[in-house]
């Protein structure tokens, strides 16, 4: 019995009938031509949201962390909250930009800037709440090892100390990454932009690069050896972090299972807001030949796989709450799936179990709206995840008679939506300022850089070169 | 196409980058150096509204510490003397010095001298005086050899850092109770000596955060 089996290619990455020169100005013109309405009114928006943001963060060190709403039992409430889903976010763009390039994975070059943009945003956004949650501000540099006249040392014990470390080593890594690969494309822009101080501004950020030879071989070394550092940061970040929560006692925390789900989780969130973003993106700046319908495809598998592994985690941790027989252990997880919080842990799995289970279908994931609505879901649902963790096993720990309900005051919420004013300030910056697609690497994947010069019968061809008439100089 | 930049600026990035790191070095070390206790404290010697001589009447005429500062041994705090203590002598010493016009004052109008104060600690640390006293402490090993002072300062940083350095090693700055209110006290053998009377008074001297700040 035989069959045979039949070709099929990968479909292009860029659609549409483009060559170099049009692909360049696709994406370059954006930054290029006068700013339109629409980016002010986006930009007077997240800017007021920036400044409740900035009030929220000068009323917190005016009057101290009692204006949220932590008290006994809760001591960890929005701020961690926010923190790992922001910094869960941040995730998408290490994969995209390290992971699958170390992976060959072409179509990563049409969303790895826009991603690792992203992620710098949002670990800043981060970032911000381990900064301001230590109530004395103005000895935060405490938690980094400096020496001082006290003779105090962080505990390098502690994971809340890993976490520094972790989550700067990313930020700075991450930026390196993304400015690396700016380099390039800063330099193009450079060279098409008419106003001169459009040209100096563009030209410091380009490093001098003139595209020569050597330029590009160091580039794309230092390019690998970035995405090789990158790699295991992808997985640690989100390992530290959920040491935060494992390394303690509290029940529902203290589970190995920790460092893969949050993992899982966190590449699970990034890509929904990747998608969110880029599905808006593509349309206003007109970029569906680039970020096409199979990218869209792509990010959804992942989407699906990483949702179905926070699912199974989901489940695990119950088999395990049973199967260990410690008593804490099993009455949380009764307590989280019915207990006062049960409505929050029913989002979660709704959102986060439930919905990307209708990418099986190649249609929906192939849907733009119903892939858009179904990223803002996952992120939701990423929310309520953190919530669930920390909220539901502090509320009710060891001891029934310092069981609590815990409630958020409007200073938690104001803090957590300021910092989507802060993420999409810098964000609007990024697209107009910067070339949101990596444009030198998008033209290696198109089939213009890869040629063979064969015919369809695999003759040789000769290639034809062009060589323009020199121009007469008038004498 | 013309040159944007001049040539200078080919160097530039390299120069940034190490200007950079040396600057964030200073940073570090300017803080750790001039902004510790010993950098801004060492050395303070306020005026006070009585130059009373430390140096005369301990060197010269012999008082012990605790003549005057009484209740070291019971108190947490090392007393100021009392007027009182002044006049014990000084009714009948010197009674129409100038100097001493303030202590007069004082001790007509039951007003007390207001002096300033040198050693001033934090008020999130709790000191004990009588917890070091009746151990071992020596006087001099906080606030040096007053006995050569003609005016107060004070000789040690006070820092956390410089009490953690005693602490941690108790032994090496120990002494006989008896020897507290010595000046120049120096054992024989400190390590030894040090170590017996760490073990005889049982001296657990304690690095956690609650010792000091509750």
């Amino acid at each position: 019995m035989s069959k045979t089996y039949e070709y099929v290619p990968e479909p292009a990455l860029v659609k549409g009938n483009h060559d170099f020169s049009s692909i360049t100005a696709l994406v370059t013109d954006i930054n290029m031509r006068p700013t339109p309405k629409g980016w002010y009114i986006a930009f007077a928006i997240s800017n007021m949201l920036l400044l409740v943001l900035l009030v929220s963060i000068a009323y917190l060190i005016w009057e101290g962390t009692g204006i949220w709403g932590l008290n006994q039992p809760v001591g960890w409430g929005w701020a961690i909250i926010n923190f790992v889903w922001w910094v869960g976010i941040g995730h998408a763009g290490t994969l995209i930009s390290a992971i699958l390039f170390l992976f060959r994975q072409g179509w990563r070059t049409a969303i790895n800037r826009f991603a690792e943009a992203m992620t710098i945003f949002a670990v800043m956004c981060a970032g911000i709440f381990p900064a301001i949650h230590v109530g004395r501000i103005w000895v935060v540099y405490w938690m980094f090892p400096l020496p001082n006249q006290m003779a105090m040392w962080p505990n390098f014990n502690s994971p809340l100390l890993w976490d520094v470390f972790a989550v700067s080593t990313y930020m700075t890594v991450s930026f390196l990454f993304w400015y690396v690969g700016l380099v390039p494309d800063l330099a193009t822009v450079r060279d098409r932009i008419k106003s001169k101080v459009g040209k100096v501004l563009y030209g410091i950020g380009a490093l001098g690069w003139r595209g020569s030879n050597r330029h590009w071989w160091n580039y794309e070394k230092s390019y690998m050896i970035l995405a090789g550092l990158a790699t295991p940061l992808v997985l640690s970040v989100h390992t530290i972090v959920s040491f935060d929560f494992a390394v303690s006692l509290i029940p529902g925390w203290h589970t190995t299972i920790f460092p893969p789900y949050f993992v899982a989780g966190a590449v699970f969130s990034g890509f929904a807001m990747v998608l969110t973003l880029m599905i808006i993106c593509r349309k206003i700046y007109n970029l569906e030949d680039i970020m096409t319908v199979d990218h869209i495809e792509k990010m959804n598998l992942i989407i699906l796989v990483t949702g179905s592994m926070v699912g199974f985690a989901y489940l695990m941790e119950f088999f395990i709450a049973w199967y260990g027989q410690v008593e804490y252990e099993k009455a949380i997880f009764i307590i989280r799936a019915t207990g006062p919080y049960a409505w929050a842990y029913w989002i979660m799995i709704a959102c986060n179990v439930i919905s990307p289970q209708l990418f099986w279908s190649k249609k929906i994931r192939r849907n733009v709206t119903l892939t858009f609505i179904v990223s803002i879901v996952v992120n939701i649902g990423m929310w309520f995840e953190r919530f669930v963790i920390t909220v539901s096993s502090l509320s009710t720990d060891f001891l029934p008679s310092s069981w609590g309900y815990y409630s958020p005051t409007i200073w938690d919420v104001l803090t957590y939506v300021g910092t989507f004013g802060l993420f999409f300030t810098f964000f609007l910056l990024f697209l107009r300022f910067l070339p949101m697609i990596a444009v030198a690497e998008l033209k290696g994947v198109m089939p213009q850089a890869d040629p063979h010069n064969y015919d369809e019968n695999g003759e040789y061809v000769e290639p034809k070169v062009e060589v323009p008439e020199p121009k007469k100089l008038n004498s | 196409m013309a040159q944007i930049f001049p040539k200078w600026t080919d160097e530039a990035p390299r120069r940034i980058l190490i200007a950079s790191i040396v600057l964030l070095n200073g940073i570090v070390f300017g803080i750790w150096y001039f902004f510790s206790p010993e950098f801004t404290q060492v050395g303070y010697a306020p005026e006070q509204p009585v130059p009373f001589s430390h140096q005369v009447h301990v060197s010269q005429l012999g008082l012990d510490c605790q003549y005057c500062h009484t209740q070291v041994e019971e108190s947490k705090h090392a007393n100021i003397p009392a007027t009182q203590t002044c006049m014990n002598c000084h009714n009948q010493i010197k009674t129409d010095s100038d100097d001493l016009q303030p202590v007069r004052d004082s001790w007509e109008s039951g007003e007390s001298i207001e002096w300033i104060r040198v050693h001033q600690l934090p008020d999130y640390a709790y000191f004990n005086h009588s917890a070091h006293v009746n151990v071992g402490v020596g006087c001099e090993s906080c606030h040096g050899r007053v006995d050569r002072m003609e005016v107060v300062y004070q000789a040690e940083p006070m820092s956390m850092g410089w009490c953690l350095d005693c602490h941690r090693e108790p032994e090496k700055h120990i002494r006989p109770v008896e020897e507290v209110t010595t000046m120049g006290y120096e054992a024989e053998n400190q390590d030894e000596l040090g170590r017996e009377l760490v073990s005889k008074h049982n001296i657990n001297a304690p690095t956690y955060c609650q010792a000091c700040h509750y």
